[in-house]
């Protein structure tokens, strides 16, 4: 047998009572791309920052190439030739690309022959791997894309041996997500060991060799790719059955619920944000919105929850909605029977010192059912809250507990409930399993499509592409605050809508059948390549940091 | 106004400036790392009665100077210590430092000279000379450009020419050496600089000592070369104005010696003139005092381009969880 380049034995982390690595065992071979996948909380991150000198374990050793090996920093890690692309990029914002990648790597004391010899290795490794990037640009005027490649860059200038990559496709376009797969093809074609974090079983299977499955900071499997299947590491990632798929009957879409006319939201440093938006929604069907943040899916949410003030039409059940002035709140909103799960639950959705009780009745609060003349009901809220919070499955169904003592899944839960639970005639929702468990995803999905049953139309926005096309019965794509196109999500491919994305109609955007583009997006032969699409995506995210 | 009376307005600009410019580019050195220092004035008050006293005590104005800069490199490690390695908050501690400052001198030079909380006037050899430059005297008739070589550029002490010449040097350091690169990272993104391998703390405080170093030789050139002697609260707001021109200068080195050259300027037409006639108006000296301020909050409020600072600067560094 072949000396593995990682082996790691016994290794154990606790912060405070949390144990979050209990005694892993891992052995990675060389030359291989190994993933490693779990749920939120199963303790992937933490044992790779130990790898990486970023936390020291409170056991356990470390076996590089076939020796043991002290971590106790990054530099020892950088040494040992290990290389790390965090989840949230690590770089100098208003540096150039040039300077973060010789930051910390200098040849000596003067910056301009460390700065020349870095153009030149940059240059060699740019033609090796595919990985291009002007290295005079600045960082924050890239797109996520090329932020990720200097990452990578900045590695392997460490003559890193053996990459870690944290959920490296999260901000990344489908046609993105594909590039990063080849270059990481390629880096081990050259006998670099990759190691991929993910919680994304497609990615798994597309791109590993091996794999191991992580849960509740225990080390449950380690499988070659070929044998294993994605229903099988769904059930050892959880631990019991889960469905993969979203099991809905097709949708029997009724009279119109939400028309939206030429809806336009400018920001308060002049940018538009929505333009010219036009949408119909129904009851019985879910209207997913797919497009990389930033393209005004948040803004639209935000108008059509009343936290942002808009100009144009917006029908609700026929009757217009106030778009600005004191009518224009999430308060009038509500009273219309718009339900909303903002984007981010954490900020918006809960406030987390307050206790479960109290956030299930947030937006609902001057209801008469939970008044005793000038007082609060609170013994009938509290009431209420346990009967809810057993009904969605929150764990714990403890209503006294704070919000923020909830897990991620379960913060989403009693949100999703409190507005569910409402029976809104539209519900808003905004990146329903961001951060949120496999078991919760199933349940959640589970809970909208419940409600579209009944009759009820649901506004879904969402940057997981997969979410989206299991979940809806509708797509619209936005891009630059426009919508691109809109069809039905049976004809929807991943490629078709990924060039959508970036306002590009190549022929898989094309050949979707029954789907309507807009005349803003882009008609091109051939599909749209990824430098084109980094292009479009780079000129936009110029756009919105000029909001800053 | 007569060429004489703007020559000698400008050679008083240029010696105003000097402290100005030591402790701005001080400033400019810690917060680049991402340390606040509200704490200049201390820094220099303290250093200003040290340098006078040790200077008065063994008569050599080098002994006071090198005095000066311990004492001021012990309050930036205080500072340090609180905000750096405690991940105090950088204001409260800078306050502090000003408070124990303007407390500490005036007790201890009461305690030591007995004379209300200054030191006694400094002689030769225990305060910095005029430096005379090469051909000043011979090339003085020289029309219009040789009083200006003669008064304005040649005739300062030591310390204003030191502090001329840390401009282009603070320039280089910042943007020429692998020092100047990491300190400018470690300012804006320290979590870029600790994956990096590079030690947060260690670069932090390597700023906070520079910063030290610099307030030292602003205190001492106060008081054993601008003047001669400690007196009570001398640095007299001193290390605010040098602020104030470091968010002027937009943390720049070569806007620090723009912006401070017109402080000092200000600085220097107020002390001459109590009043300023303007046709119909008039402006009292204080107006002057208060300009830099004024111009600070017209830079802040983003009418002249926009002053973006570090943008990790306050934020004490904590690994993620």
């Amino acid at each position: 047998m072949t000396v593995p380049a990682i082996e790691l034995i016994g290794i154990s982390k606790s912060f405070g009572p949390v144990q979050a690595n209990k005694d892993i065992a891992i052995r990675v071979e060389r030359g291989t791309i190994h993933g490693i996948i779990g749920e939120n909380g199963a303790g992937k991150s933490t044992l790779m920052s130990i790898l990486y000198g970023f936390y020291k374990a409170d056991a356990g050793e470390v076996f590089i190439s076939g020796q043991k090996t002290e971590i106790p920093d990054s530099q020892a890690a950088i040494a040992a030739g290990i290389g790390m692309v965090f989840q949230h990029f690590k770089l100098v914002e208003n540096f150039t690309v040039l300077e973060n990648v010789v930051l910390g790597a200098e040849d000596g004391r003067l910056l301009r022959p460390s700065l020349a010899k870095a153009r030149r290795e940059l240059k060699a490794l740019a033609d090796d791997y595919g990985l291009n990037v002007d290295p005079d640009a600045v960082i924050e005027t890239i797109g996520v894309g090329q932020q990720q490649r200097v990452e990578i860059l900045k590695a392997l200038y460490r003559q890193a041996d053996i990459l870690i990559l944290d959920e490296p496709t999260g901000v990344l376009t489908p046609a993105e997500a594909d590039q990063l797969f080849r270059i990481l093809g390629r880096l081990r074609d050259e006998g670099k060991t990759i190691i991929l974090i993910t919680h994304k079983l497609r990615e798994i299977m597309e791109i590993t060799d091996s794999v191991s499955v992580m849960r509740r900071g225990q080390m449950i499997a380690t499988v070659k790719t070929a044998d294993t299947t994605p229903t099988e590491l769904a059930e050892l990632m959880v631990g019991r059955k889960v469905l993969l798929r979203v099991d809905k009957t097709p949708a029997r879409p009724g009279d119109p619920v939400l028309e939206i006319e030429g809806l336009s939201v400018t920001d308060s440093a002049g940018v538009a944000r929505l333009n010219d938006v036009s949408l119909t929604l129904r009851k019985g069907e879910i209207l997913g919105l797919a497009g990389v943040a930033g393209n005004g899916q948040s803004e639209l949410l935000e108008v059509l929850g009343g936290m942002r003030e808009g100009r144009g039409t917006v029908r609700l059940n026929g009757k217009p909605l106030a778009l600005s002035g004191p009518d224009a709140d999430g308060q009038a909103r509500r009273a219309a029977g718009i339900g909303h799960v903002p984007e981010d639950r954490q900020r918006e959705g809960l406030v987390m010192p307050y206790s479960a009780w109290e956030n299930s009745i947030f937006g609902y609060h001057r209801d008469s059912r939970w008044q005793n003349g000038p007082l609060m009901d609170n013994a009938s809220i509290t009431a209420n809250a346990r009967e809810q919070m057993e009904r969605f499955d929150v764990r714990p169904p403890d209503p006294t507990l704070a919000a923020r003592n909830f897990s991620g899944g379960n913060q989403q839960k009693i949100v999703v409930a409190r507005e569910i639970d409402q029976g809104p005639d539209l519900l808003l929702i905004g990146q329903p399993t961001r951060g949120v468990d496999i078991g919760a995803i199933e349940f959640i999905h589970q809970q909208i499509i419940a409600l579209r049953d009944q009759g009820k139309a649901i506004l879904l926005v969402s940057v997981e592409l997969d979410e989206i096309l299991s979940l809806s019965d509708r797509v619209a794509v936005m891009f630059d605050g426009k919508i691109m196109g809109e069809g039905p999500a049976d004809s929807a491919t991943q490629s078709g809508l990924g060039g959508l994305m970036a306002g590009l109609a190549g022929d898989d955007t094309q050949a979707m059948a029954n789907w309507t583009l807009s005349a803003d997006a882009t008609r091109q032969v051939g599909t749209p390549s990824v430098e084109k699409i980094e292009a479009q995506l780079a000129e936009k995210h110029a756009d919105a940091s000029k909001e800053v | 106004m007569d060429f004489t009376t703007a020559l000698q307005i400008l050679d008083s600009t240029v010696r105003l400036s000097t402290p100005l410019l030591l402790a701005c580019l001080a400033g400019l050195f810690s917060e680049r790392s991402g340390i606040f220092d509200i704490g200049l004035e201390g820094k220099m008050l303290m250093a200003a009665f040290i340098s006078a006293a040790f200077a008065f005590t063994t008569g050599s104005v080098w002994l006071g100077m090198l005095a000066a800069i311990v004492a001021s490199m012990a309050l930036s490690a205080l500072h340090g210590l609180a905000s750096i390695t405690f991940r105090g908050n950088q204001l409260i501690s800078g306050v502090a430092i000003n408070f124990l400052a303007a407390g500490l001198t005036v007790l201890i030079a009461q305690n030591w000279f007995g004379l209300g909380g200054r030191t006694p006037s400094l002689e030769t050899g225990a305060r910095f000379e005029s430096l005379t430059l090469p051909l000043a005297d011979s090339l003085a008739g020289v029309p219009v450009l040789g009083p200006i070589y003669a008064e304005l550029i040649s005739g300062h002490t030591l310390p204003v020419y030191f502090a001329f010449a840390c401009v282009p040097a603070t320039w280089w350091v910042l943007y020429r050496t692998r020092f100047g690169l990491r300190l400018r990272a470690v300012g804006e993104n320290p979590a870029a600089v600790d994956t990096a391998g590079v030690s947060v703390i260690g670069m932090r405080y390597a700023a906070v000592a520079i910063c030290g170093l610099l307030c030292g030789i602003a205190g001492a050139y106060l008081a054993t070369a601008l003047q001669a002697g400690f007196i009570k609260d001398m640095t007299a707001g001193r290390g605010y104005i040098a602020l104030a021109a470091l968010i002027f200068a937009k943390w720049r080195p070569w806007y620090a010696l723009v912006s401070c050259l017109l402080f000092g300027f200000l600085q220097a037409v107020a002390l001459r003139y109590q009043n300023i006639e303007l046709g119909p108006i008039t402006l009292p000296g204080q107006f002057m005092d208060a300009l830099p301020y004024i111009l600070t909050v017209v830079i802040l409020a983003g009418f002249v381009g926009r002053a973006i600072p570090p943008r990790a600067g306050g934020e004490p560094y904590v690994k993620e969880r």
